[in-house]
């Protein structure tokens, strides 16, 4: 294979982990944005999904897309759930203090992967693609599925754009973003609007699972590289700015895929926390994010 | 109206409010004077249940002290608070929709509110934090009156403001009167009070002080030099 053809593989796989990445990362930047605390069980939630997405997969009948379609709404039904459910007992009762609900959403992750490993044990399960189409190019075949992940993120961070700018909940969410008190005095009921951007943050990774699975397997640890992933990709496009996330892992997901291919994924994961090792010192507010 | 016994509220450890008693009346302004620092914002916010109180808030007959802080806008008193606080990357149209959310009447309430500030219908759709800071102004007290209120708390709402911005922001102060809200100013400009209140509330020590009628203020009277030094 010519250098043309195998450069024109890696952008492809590139855009697959930009995809995926995009919509981790996008619900992290959310719950940063408008909570202003870090949840560190976003991975654990991640896994949490492909769990689920297995899990139904497994008790639905006939060809895999009906399993496939059904973990695609259940997973983030059941992750948001459950998110929200953590952010009422939990982070709610510690009046989201941004270095406690780091402890705790720790802790979080941690019961989540026992509880994982315990009900589901150590080992990799893979998850039946909903089809198996190749494509056939001149120089390679490719995965169909693979860019249907593309096509289907795009499809979801359109509808998150939509949800922020268009509806009455997104309008709630950026007001409270701006400033909680005022908020508050205008009749809007904060302690909602968080429960539901954590549980939407939640269900944004549980649907990036359910895209990855029958590409990646579930693995009761697989949340850990998605986590810091995200973790890079909103530092650099700024904490908050959805913007800047999406560009950071288009940018990420991209180069992840080239030095992967062309040299090793140790390499690109290195030249990542490079990168954002040097945008904290250079400019500490991310790529788009406003100046503090 | 609005009437407030003995409420006590502060900042963790600090008391600023000791056993405040303040009343306000419909179609009636009510000024709140008292040097910097005395706690007129704390007041706002103490009415607003942004800070826990005790003693007792009472909107009509319903006891407000306790309530969740997104339920009193509902109960029908609204806040331009000190410093405007829009919601700045907000456009205009939308800091008045968070408004309307919340009460009001919709359509009818907001060609109402925009018919006070036609400024502002001009300029719907521009990022609020770009407006002028009088029309940012305009727009805190239109956002306010989105919710219909019965009770409109304004904290020092000319501050900063040039003359023709003022006399805009007096005309919609009188123009409430008249239509039986109850309004509550904190103002520490004298003249201003003289020309709009019907009874001036002076703060000291976390308490009000003394609660005088518009009609027994003269400009030189000695409230103003005992409460607010001027
Ligand atoms: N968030 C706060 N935390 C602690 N103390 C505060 C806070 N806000 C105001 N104070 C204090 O409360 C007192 C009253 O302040 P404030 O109500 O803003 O006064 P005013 O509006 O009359 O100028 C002041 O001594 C001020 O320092
Ligand atoms: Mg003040």
């Amino acid at each position: 294979m010519g250098f043309g053809p195998f450069l024109l593989l890696a952008v492809m796989e590139g855009l697959v982990s930009a995809a995926v990445l995009a919509l981790t990362a996008v619900g992290l930047s959310l719950v940063f944005g408008v909570m202003r605390v870090v949840n560190v069980a976003h991975g654990a939630f991640f896994m949490l999904g492909a769990l689920v997405a297995w899990f139904v997969a497994g008790h639905v009948a006939g060809p895999p897309v009906w399993g496939w379609l059904a973990a695609l709404v259940v997973a983030p039904l059941v992750v948001g759930a459950l998110a929200a459910l953590v952010d009422i007992s939990v982070l709610k009762r510690l009046n989201y203090e941004p270095e406690a609900v780091i402890v705790a959403t720790i802790g979080v992750l941690y019961i989540l992967e026992q509880a994982a490993l315990m009900s589901f044990g150590p080992d990799a399960r893979p998850v039946a693609a909903p089809f198996t189409l190749r494509l056939q190019l001149p120089w390679f075949g490719y995965s169909g599925y693979k860019l249907f992940v593309v096509v289907a993120a795009c499809a979801v961070l359109a509808g998150v754009w939509l949800l922020m700018a268009r509806t009455r909940f997104g309008l709630l969410m950026r007001a409270t973003q701006v400033d909680r008190n005022t908020a508050r005095a205008f009749g809007i009921n904060v302690d909602r609007v968080y429960a539901g951007t954590f549980a939407l943050g939640a269900a944004l990774a549980a649907v990036a699972a359910v895209l990855v699975v029958p590409i990646s397997q579930v693995h009761y640890l697989m949340g850990a590289d998605p986590l810091l992933l995200a973790f890079i990709t909103v530092i650099i496009g700024g904490l908050g700015s959805l913007r800047g996330t999406l560009v950071a892992a288009l940018v990420i997901g991209l180069s992840d895929g080239v030095i992967s291919m062309f040299w090793s994924p140790t390499l690109s994961k290195i030249i990542a926390t490079l990168l954002v090792a040097l945008v904290l010192v250079f400019r500490p507010q991310g790529l788009f994010g406003a100046k503090a | 109206m609005l009437r407030l016994e003995g409420v006590s509220a502060g900042y963790g450890a600090v008391t600023v409010l000791r056993g405040l008693s303040f009343a306000a009346e419909a179609g009636e302004v009510t000024c709140i004077m008292g040097r910097n620092g005395v706690g007129k914002t704390t007041l706002m916010r103490a009415i607003m249940g942004q800070i826990a109180v005790s003693g007792s808030v009472r909107l009509g007959g319903e006891e407000l002290a306790g309530l969740p802080a997104h339920e009193v806008p509902r109960r029908g008193i609204a806040l331009v608070p000190q410093g405007r606080r829009l919601f700045g990357p907000l456009t205009v149209a939308e800091n008045l929709e968070i408004g309307l959310m919340t009460r009001g009447k919709g359509a009818v309430t907001r060609d109402r509110v925009l018919d006070l500030f036609p400024r502002l219908r001009e300029r719907l759709t521009q990022v609020s934090s770009t407006l002028s800071g009088g029309e940012q102004q305009m727009l805190a007290i239109a956002r306010a009156l989105c919710l219909e209120p019965k009770v409109l708390l304004l904290d020092e709402p000319t501050e900063g403001l040039q003359p023709s911005m003022i006399a805009a922001i007096r005309q919609v102060v009188l123009g409430l009167k008249t239509t039986g809200v109850a309004v509550v100013l904190v103002e520490q400009r004298v003249s201003a009070v003289l020309d709009m209140a019907d009874r001036v509330a002076f703060m000291d020590h976390g308490t009000v002080a003394e609660t005088v009628a518009r009609a027994d203020l003269a400009p030189g009277a000695a409230q103003f030099a005992t409460w607010v030094g001027v």
